[in-house]
C-alpha cells in the first residue's frame, strides 16, 4: 500500500525532523522572553522616575520641597510640592463624595432590588460610562459644568477644584459600582434567603447582612477608586488650571500633581533644569503612591475571594 | 493469570507502577496485548483501566506528579525510551475518548487535522485520505455531502466515528478506546461496537468498558483490573465463563462494581 | 461550609406581637420603601448625567460636524479648521500599537497559561501584569518621554506614540487572552495530542484559533482605550498644531484625544474652539461606538460553540 507507508513515513520523517524540534525546544524561551518585556516595563518606569526624581532631591533642600511655595518658572524657581499634593487630596476627595455613595447603592439596587429586566439595561448602560474617554469627561468639566456651578455659586472661579472633582466622580462610579456589585453578587443566596426568611426587609437584608459579608470587595472597590482619582490627568488639568496656590478653598484654582507633569511636558521643560527633575520627582511619588494602593486593593479582594 | 501465547506482542507491560503523587495506581501489572484482537479493560471505578491505557501511549505523562515504573514495550521497544519521540508513539496509536471531543472545525479539517500537522498539504492525498478514513469510520455516506460543515453539527454517535476517523488517518496500528460508547445512545453504541468489530482487521484495538455485555460481546481477550493490580487477564470466553479468580468471579456476576 | 460567617441579623425581626409591632413592621416597610426608589434615583443619576452631557455635546457640534470638517486640514481659524489630519494620526498611531500590543499580548499570555510552571517566574509576572493596569497614564507619558522620546531618539512621531500606548493597554490584552486561552477546554488539547502533535503545534492549530474570538474582543478594549488616551501623548510633547498630515511613521503626528484638548484649553481665547472639540468629541464616540459594537458582536457569535 503505497499512500499508507507514505503517511506514515512522513509522519515520522516529521517528528523527528530537525525544523520541529527545534521550534519546539524555543517557543517556551521565545514566550519567555516577550513575557519578560511586562516585567521590564516596570523596571524601566521605576528606573526612569528614580533617577531624575533623585536627581531633584539631591538638589532641592528638604524643607523646600515640603513647603508650600511653588513656582518652578519663577526668577528664583521655589519647589515645594505641598501644593500639588493638597490639590490632589482635594479634588480625590470630592470625587470620592460623589462616587462612593451613587457607586455604592447603584451597586446595592443591582445586586438586590433590580429586576432582571433593569438589571439588564442599567448594567451595559453603567458599563458605557466607563467607556467614555477622559478628556470627553474634561471638556464636559470645563464645558458645562463649570459654568452651571457659577450660576449656583456666583463666586465660583472659571478654574476650580469643585468642577473637575465633581466630573472625576460621576466618572469613577462604574468603578465602584461594577466592583462591589460583584462582591455583593458573590455572597451566596442562603444568606439572603436565610433573612428574608426571617422577614426582613431587602434593604434590611443589604445593610445587615450583604454589605458586611461582602465588605472587603467593596472595600477594595473604594481603594482602587481613590487610586484611580489620584491618576486621572486630563479632567482637573482641564478644568483646575495651573495655578499653584496651597489653598483648602476648592471654589478657586489649583493644580494637581498630573496636571503638573502635563504643564511641564507641554510646555518647554528644558532637560537637565530642576523643573525638568520635578516632573520626575512628583512621577515617582504618584507612581509609588497608586503602587501601593492597588496592591493594598487586591489584597483585600483576594482575602474576600478566599472566603467564599 | 495471563495468557500464554508464543506470538510477537504488539503491547508488553512488565511489572508496570504507577503513582500519582504519592499514592499507587497501578501495581505491578504484567500484560500482553496481540495485533488484531480487541483487549477489553474492565474492572469498577478507580481500578486503574484509564489509567492504564493511558500510559500506553503516554498520555498520563500530562497529568503532573505522575511517576511510573516497570517497563512498557511497543513492539519489543520500551515507549519510555529516549531515542523515540513520544509524538512519534502517539501518532502510531490512536485514542478515542469517552466524550467524543472532535475539534471547533469542520468535519474534514477535522479528518486531515493530523495530516496537516504533519506537513502534508496536498489536496489530493488529503481528500483520498479523508475519505478512505470516513468510509472505515462508518461515517462517509453521511457526511459526504457536508464536509464542510462544522462538527459539532453532528450528532452525538457520528461525532464518536468522526473521532475515529480522525484516528485512522494518520494510519496508526493500534487503537485506545476509553469508554468509547458510555455518552452515547443504544444505538450508537451499536454502531460503534459494529465498527470496532470491522476494525480489528486492520487494527488493534484495547477498549476500557464499565459496560461488562459490552465486553463480552466485542473482545476477544478481557484484563479484570481491581484496586490498581491485574486480577485476570485470559480469553473472553473464559473470563465470562470460568474465571479462575474468585474476585473476578464476583465482579462479573455483579457482586460489587 | 468552612469560615461561614454568622451575620447577627439585629433588631426585632419576628410575628408580630402587638398593636406596636406591627407599625414597627410598617414603618421597616416603608423606610425599605423608600430607600430602594432612593437608590434607583441615585443609580439612574449617573446615567442622566450621560444624557446631559452626549446632549450638550452634540448641540454644540451642530453646524459644525460636516464633511468639510472632516477632511480639513488643522488651520487657527475655526471655521476652516478640519481634522482630516488628525483623524489620519489617530489610525497611523492605532497601526502602530496594534500589531505589537495583540503580539506581545497574546506571546504573554500564551507563555502564562500554557508553558509557565507555578513558581516565582509566573507570580512574578502575573503580579507585574495587574500592577502595571493601575499605574495612572501620565506615568506611561514618561516612561515614553524618556524611553523612546529620548533614548530611542524618536521624539515625538508616530512610532513614539504608539510604543508607549501599546505598554500602556498591554495589560488589557493580556489579561483577555489569558481568559480567552483558559477557555480553551482541556480535552480539545488531549485530542491534539494523542494524535502526536507538539505542544507548540497545539497551541497554534487549535488553542490560539479557538481562543481567537476572546482574543479580539480583548484586542477591541485595548484600542479602545488606546483611542481616547490623552495623557501620555501629550507628556511625549505632541504640540497644539499640526497643519501637515503625517505620511509615515517618523512624522511628527497628532490625534483625536489631544485635538480636544488644545481646542478645549484655547476655547477661552476662541470660544468656537468648543464647538470644534465638540465636534472632534462625537467623531471620537462614534468611533468607539463601532468598535465595541464588534466586539459584542463577536462575543455573542462566538459564544461556546463547543
Amino acid at each position: 500500500m503505497e499512500s499508507t507507508k507514505s503517511i506514515r513515513e512522513t509522519v515520522r520523517r516529521n517528528i523527528n525532523s530537525k525544523k520541529n524540534k527545534r521550534m519546539e525546544k524555543l517557543m517556551p524561551g521565545v514566550l519567555l522572553a516577550t513575557a519578560l518585556i511586562s516585567v521590564l516595563t516596570t523596571l524601566g518606569i521605576v528606573v526612569t522616575l528614580l533617577i531624575d526624581a533623585y536627581k531633584f532631591f539631591e538638589a532641592v533642600p528638604f524643607l523646600e520641597i515640603f513647603s508650600t511655595k511653588l513656582a518652578p518658572l519663577a526668577a528664583e524657581p521655589s519647589f515645594g510640592i505641598l501644593p500639588l499634593i493638597n490639590a490632589t487630596i482635594m479634588t480625590s476627595v470630592i470625587a470620592m463624595f460623589v462616587a462612593i455613595p451613587i457607586g455604592l447603592t447603584a451597586a446595592l439596587y443591582l445586586s438586590e432590588f433590580a429586576s432582571d429586566k433593569q438589571r439588564k439595561v442599567l448594567k451595559p448602560m453603567l458599563e458605557l460610562l466607563a467607556g467614555i474617554p477622559t478628556i470627553v469627561y474634561g471638556f464636559f468639566a470645563y464645558s458645562f459644568v463649570t459654568p452651571f456651578l457659577m450660576k449656583l455659586i456666583p463666586s465660583l472661579g472659571a478654574k476650580n477644584a469643585l468642577s473637575p472633582g465633581i466630573v472625576m466622580g460621576i466618572m469613577i462610579i462604574p468603578l465602584v459600582a461594577s466592583l462591589s456589585e460583584d462582591a455583593m453578587s458573590a455572597v451566596p443566596n442562603s444568606m439572603r434567603e436565610g433573612a428574608l426568611a426571617l422577614g426582613s426587609t431587602k434593604l434590611e437584608v443589604s445593610i445587615k447582612v450583604i454589605i458586611p459579608a461582602a465588605i472587603s470587595g467593596i472595600i477594595a472597590s473604594f481603594v482602587l477608586a481613590i487610586s484611580r482619582a489620584v491618576g486621572e490627568t486630563m479632567v482637573v488639568t482641564i478644568a483646575s488650571g495651573s495655578a499653584k496656590n496651597f489653598t483648602f478653598d476648592i471654589t478657586r484654582s489649583m493644580q494637581t500633581m498630573t496636571a503638573y507633569i502635563v504643564e511641564f511636558t507641554s510646555g518647554d521643560a528644558g532637560s537637565g533644569t530642576i523643573g525638568y527633575y520635578s516632573l520626575y520627582a512628583v512621577g515617582f511619588l504618584l507612581f509609588v503612591f497608586t503602587l501601593l494602593m492597588n496592591m493594598f486593593a487586591h489584597r483585600i479582594a483576594k482575602k474576600f475571594r478566599e472566603e467564599y | 493469570m495471563t495468557v500464554k501465547d508464543d506470538r510477537d506482542a504488539v503491547y508488553e507491560a512488565k511489572k508496570l507502577n504507577l503513582w500519582y503523587g504519592d499514592k499507587i495506581a497501578l501495581q505491578d501489572v504484567d500484560a500482553r496485548i496481540y495485533e488484531n484482537e480487541v483487549t477489553a479493560v474492565i474492572g469498577p471505578s478507580g481500578c486503574g483501566k484509564s489509567t492504564f491505557i493511558k500510559v500506553l501511549n503516554r498520555m498520563v505523562e500530562l497529568i503532573p506528579s505522575v511517576r511510573t515504573s516497570g517497563e512498557i514495550l511497543y513492539h519489543g521497544k520500551s515507549i519510555f525510551d529516549r531515542s523515540i519521540r513520544v509524538e512519534e508513539l502517539r501518532s502510531r496509536v490512536g485514542m478515542v475518548f469517552q466524550k467524543p471531543n472532535p475539534f471547533p472545525k469542520s468535519i474534514f479539517e477535522n479528518v486531515v487535522y493530523g495530516l496537516k500537522i504533519h506537513g502534508i498539504h496536498d489536496k489530493r492525498i488529503l481528500n483520498e485520505t479523508a475519505e478512505k478514513s470516513l468510509r472505515s469510520a462508518a461515517l462517509w455516506n453521511e457526511v459526504k455531502d457536508r464536509l464542510n460543515d462544522n462538527a459539532y453539527a453532528l450528532s452525538g454517535g457520528q461525532q464518536q466515528r468522526l473521532c475515529i476517523a480522525r484516528c485512522l488517518a494518520i494510519e496508526p496500528d493500534v487503537l485506545l478506546m476509553d469508554e468509547p460508547t458510555s455518552a452515547l445512545d443504544p444505538i450508537s453504541t451499536q454502531n460503534i461496537e459494529d465498527l470496532i468489530y470491522e476494525l480489528k482487521q486492520d487494527y488493534t484495538i484495547i477498549i476500557v468498558t464499565h459496560n461488562m455485555q459490552q465486553a463480552a460481546r466485542i473482545s476477544d481477550k478481557t484484563a479484570f483490573f481491581l484496586m490498581g493490580e491485574l486480577i485476570e487477564f485470559n480469553d473472553t470466553e473464559i473470563i465470562f465463563n470460568k474465571p479462575s479468580n474468585s474476585k473476578t468471579e464476583e465482579y462479573i456476576t455483579g457482586r460489587f462494581g | 461550609m468552612q469560615g461561614t460567617k454568622t451575620i447577627q441579623v439585629k433588631d426585632s425581626i419576628g410575628p408580630a406581637k402587638s398593636v406596636s409591632d406591627s407599625k414597627q413592621i410598617r414603618n421597616r416597610i416603608v423606610v425599605n420603601f423608600i430607600a430602594e426608589r432612593i437608590f434607583l434615583v441615585s443609580t439612574v443619576s449617573a446615567l442622566a448625567v450621560l444624557g446631559v452631557l452626549i446632549y450638550r455635546i452634540i448641540t454644540q457640534s451642530i453646524g459644525w460636524l460636516d464633511l468639510n470638517f472632516l477632511t480639513g486640514k488643522l488651520s487657527i481659524f475655526p471655521e476652516k479648521a478640519g481634522i482630516f489630519g488628525v483623524i489620519t494620526g489617530t489610525v497611523m498611531l492605532m497601526l502602530v500599537v496594534i500589531p505589537v500590543t495583540v503580539s506581545l499580548g497574546t506571546a504573554t499570555a500564551v507563555f502564562l497559561e500554557e508553558y509557565a510552571k507555578k513558581g516565582r517566574v509566573q507570580t512574578l509576572i502575573q503580579t507585574n501584569i495587574s500592577n502595571l493596569a493601575g499605574v495612572p497614564s501620565v506615568i506611561f507619558g514618561l516612561l515614553g518621554l524618556t524611553v523612546f522620546g529620548r533614548i530611542f531618539n524618536l521624539g515625538s512621531s508616530v512610532l513614539a506614540g504608539g510604543l508607549t500606548m501599546s505598554l500602556l493597554v498591554l495589560p488589557i490584552v493580556v489579561v483577555a487572552s489569558q481568559e480567552a486561552i483558559r477557555a480553551v477546554p482541556g480535552y480539545l488539547r488531549d485530542a491534539s495530542y494523542a494524535m502526536g502533535a507538539t505542544k507548540w503545534i497545539t497551541i497554534k492549530k487549535i488553542v490560539l484559533p479557538t481562543a481567537l474570538p476572546g482574543i479580539l474582543t480583548g484586542t477591541i478594549l485595548a484600542i479602545s482605550r488606546a483611542i481616547g488616551e490623552t495623557a501620555p501623548l501629550i507628556v511625549l510633547g505632541i504640540p497644539a498644531l499640526i497643519l501637515r498630515t503625517p505620511s509615515n511613521f517618523m512624522d511628527d503626528f497628532t490625534a483625536l484625544p489631544v485635538q480636544i484638548y488644545y481646542w478645549t484649553l484655547d476655547t477661552v481665547l476662541t470660544k468656537e474652539y468648543a464647538n470644534l472639540a465638540a465636534s472632534t468629541i462625537i467623531v471620537l464616540l462614534v468611533i468607539l461606538f463601532i468598535m465595541n459594537s464588534f466586539a459584542i458582536i463577536i462575543r455573542n457569535k462566538y459564544q461556546k460553540r463547543y
